[in-house]
C-alpha cells in the first residue's frame, strides 16, 4: 500500500480505522468483530484507551494482542487475555448477561437503519453468493448496550434494502427495536472510509455528521446506495495524528510479518 | 471405558454412514487428522455439526460425504468464504446438501443443553434476525415467571464427537487448555467421543485443579496424533498456520485443484504425516 504517497499523508482506510478507534473509551468493554473493527479496537488500546477491555468471541476476555489476529481464535488472543472462558459462557454470561458496552461489527451489506447482512447475496435458499453468515453477530447486535459499525463505502455494500437480516439494527427505523422488546440502543455510530454517521434521534436513519479531510458530500453520495442525509452542522473529522498513524502502521507491519512467518512449510 | 487406539481403528469403530457427527474446535485444536481419516474411510450421508465448519468440513463437503450441515459461521476464519461449501449450497456440487443455520449463541446453547441432558436450549436470542424465518428449528417460549419471550432451539446430541486436545494421561483422562471453545460440551452431549492428543503423559497429578479435564469414562477412544490439528494450532505446542488458511482459499476455489490436493494430501497420506507439518510452527521454548 502506498500510504505515504496519498496527497493527505494517509489513506481513507487509515482514516476510517483511526476515526473508529477514537470512538472507544478507556472504560469500554468491547466485543470485537474481526477485520476493520479489530484494527480500530487495538489502535484505541495502544493510544488513548490503554485499559479498554477487548473481548473476542472465542472466549478471550481482556486481550491485548501484539499483532492483529487473523481469526477470532488466534493463540495470541488467549496468551495475552486476562482470562479465557468457554464459548457458551462467553455468550451466556458475558454477552447475554449484559456485560458488553460496545459491540463492534463490520458488514458486507448495510442499510440506512444499521441492519447488517453477512449471510447471502440473493435469496436465502438459492443464493447467488453464500457468505459466511452471522457467527456471533445476531446476539451481539441486540445484547450489547450499543453497536458501532465500520466498513468501507461502496454502492454494493451500502444498499437501500439488504438481502437478509443477519443482525438487527433499527429495523424499519423509529421505535422498531422497542416494539420487538429489545431494550439496548443498537447502532449508534457508523464509521466509513469517508465519513462519520450517527442515527437521527427520531427516525434512526444514519446521517453524516462529519466528513473526513478532503472528502466531499458528492463522494459520500456516489459510493452509497441510498439517498444520503447530511447534518446541518457538518464537521470535518480531525486528520490522524502522527502517533495514531504510527501506531496503526506499526501494528499492521507487525501483523504482516507474523502471518507471513508461518508460510514456509507444507500446507495441509 | 476409554481405549487407546490407532486413529484408523478409532474412527472405524465409532463413525458410521448416516451418523450425526461433530468435529469441534473453535479455531483452536481443530481435529483435522480425525477428519482426514474419516475422509479416507469414505463415509457417506453424514450430518455434520459444527459452529465454524472451517477447512475440514469444506473438505468433507467437497468429497460428497455430507447430506446436511448444521453451523453458525460457514467461513474461512480471517480469510473469507468456504468455496467447496459454497459450491454445494449454490450449485448442488458434488451433491446438494441440507442446511440448518444458527447463530453462535444458538449453537453454544444447544450444545450446552445437549450436555445437560435437556431437550432444548432457552436463551435471549435471534431477536429481529432473519434466521428465524428460514430455520424452522428456531422457535420461542414464554418465560412462565416474567412473560418474556425467549428463543428456543433443540439441543445438539451427536452420535459421535471428535476433538483434538493437548494431552492424555496413561489412564485416558484428557486435558484441554487455551481457547477451550465448545469441546467439553460437544463431548458430553455426544453418545461417543473420540479424542486425538498431542502426547500421553504419566499422570495429571501436578495440574492446576481447575483446568478442563475430561475424565476417561466420558471418552470412547484416544489416538495419539502429534500435529493432529494442523493447520489449526495446539496451545503450548505449535502456532496456527495462517498461511495454510490463506492458501486454502485458492485450492478450494477450483474443483479439479481441490481433488488433486485431496488426493495428494489426504487420500495418499496417513495420521503419521501430521507431525512433520507442524515442525516449523513449534515455538522455541
Amino acid at each position: 500500500m502506498s500510504d505515504n504517497d496519498s496527497p493527505l499523508g494517509f489513506t481513507p482506510n487509515e482514516m476510517m480505522t483511526i476515526a473508529a478507534s477514537r470512538a472507544l473509551k478507556n472504560d469500554d468493554v468491547c466485543f470485537v468483530g474481526i477485520g476493520a473493527p479489530s484494527a480500530a479496537c487495538n489502535v484505541a488500546r495502544l493510544t488513548h484507551a490503554p485499559d479498554i477491555t477487548l473481548i473476542y468471541e472465542s472466549g478471550t476476555i481482556g486481550t491485548a494482542p501484539d499483532v492483529l489476529p487473523l481469526s477470532i481464535g488466534d493463540g495470541e488472543l488467549c496468551e495475552t487475555a486476562v482470562t479465557t472462558v468457554a464459548v457458551p459462557e462467553m455468550f451466556r454470561y458475558w454477552l447475554q448477561g449484559g456485560r458488553i458496552s460496545i459491540g463492534f461489527l463490520g458488514a458486507a451489506q448495510l442499510d440506512k437503519f444499521g441492519n447488517i447482512n453477512t449471510t447471502v447475496i440473493g435469496g436465502y435458499f438459492h443464493p447467488r453468493t453464500r457468505l459466511p453468515g452471522g457467527g456471533g453477530a445476531p446476539e451481539i447486535a441486540t445484547s450489547s448496550k450499543e453497536i458501532y459499525i465500520t466498513m468501507a463505502q461502496s454502492k454494493r455494500g451500502m444498499v437501500e434494502k439488504i438481502d437478509f437480516f443477519t443482525s438487527f439494527g433499527h429495523g424499519e427505523g423509529g421505535d422498531h427495536r422497542k416494539r420487538l422488546g429489545i431494550d439496548t440502543s443498537g447502532p449508534t455510530l457508523l464509521i466509513t472510509d469517508l465519513a462519520i454517521w450517527k442515527p437521527d434521534p427520531l427516525t434512526k436513519e444514519f446521517i453524516v455528521v462529519s466528513l473526513h479531510p478532503g472528502v466531499t458530500r458528492q463522494q459520500v453520495q456516489e459510493s452509497c446506495g441510498w439517498t444520503v442525509r447530511f447534518a446541518e452542522a457538518l464537521d470535518e473529522t480531525p486528520a490522524p495524528s502522527e502517533l495514531e498513524l504510527k501506531t496503526l502502521r506499526d501494528l499492521q507491519a507487525r501483523t504482516k510479518a507474523a502471518h507471513e512467518g508461518t508460510g514456509k512449510g507444507k500446507a495441509a | 471405558m476409554v481405549k487407546f487406539l490407532p486413529l484408523k481403528e478409532a474412527v472405524a469403530e465409532n463413525l458410521h454412514d448416516g451418523d450425526t457427527v461433530a468435529f469441534e474446535g473453535f479455531t483452536h485444536l481443530i481435529p483435522t487428522a480425525a477428519a482426514h481419516e474419516a475422509i479416507r474411510q469414505g463415509f457417506r450421508d453424514l450430518t455434520l455439526i459444527r459452529m465454524t465448519p472451517d477447512l475440514i468440513y469444506d473438505q468433507m463437503i467437497g468429497m460428497g460425504m455430507a447430506k446436511k450441515i448444521v453451523f453458525s459461521y460457514v467461513g474461512n476464519p480471517g480469510v473469507g468464504l468456504l468455496r467447496r461449501a459454497r459450491d454445494a449450497i449454490e450449485n448442488g456440487f458434488p451433491r446438494s446438501i441440507e442446511v440448518e443455520e444458527h447463530s453462535h449463541a444458538g449453537m453454544a446453547n444447544a450444545y450446552e443443553a445437549g450436555a445437560a441432558g435437556l431437550p432444548c436450549a432457552v436463551f435471549r436470542g435471534y431477536r429481529g434476525a432473519g434466521l428465524v424465518e428460514v430455520n424452522p428449528n428456531i422457535k420461542s417460549v414464554t418465560c412462565p415467571f416474567t412473560g418474556e419471550v425467549l428463543a428456543a432451539v433443540p439441543s445438539i446430541r451427536p452420535d459421535v464427537t471428535f476433538i483434538h486436545a493437548q494431552k492424555a494421561d496413561r489412564k485416558g483422562n484428557v486435558l484441554v487448555e487455551g481457547i477451550i471453545g465448545i469441546q467439553k460440551e460437544a463431548v458430553l452431549a455426544a453418545k461417543r467421543a473420540v479424542v486425538t492428543v498431542e502426547e500421553v503423559v504419566d499422570s495429571f497429578d501436578d495440574l492446576h485443579p481447575n483446568l478442563t479435564v475430561l475424565p476417561r469414562w466420558t471418552i470412547a477412544a484416544i489416538s495419539v496424533v502429534p500435529g493432529g490439528s494442523h493447520p489449526s494450532y495446539a496451545h503450548g505446542y505449535y502456532v496456527r498456520d495462517n498461511a495454510a488458511y490463506l492458501e486454502w482459499d485458492e485450492i478450494a476455489g477450483d474443483r479439479e485443484k481441490f481433488q488433486a490436493w485431496m488426493q495428494a494430501n489426504v487420500i495418499e497420506k496417513s495420521a503419521n504425516d501430521f507431525a512433520a507439518r507442524i515442525e516449523h510452527l513449534r515455538r522455541a521454548a
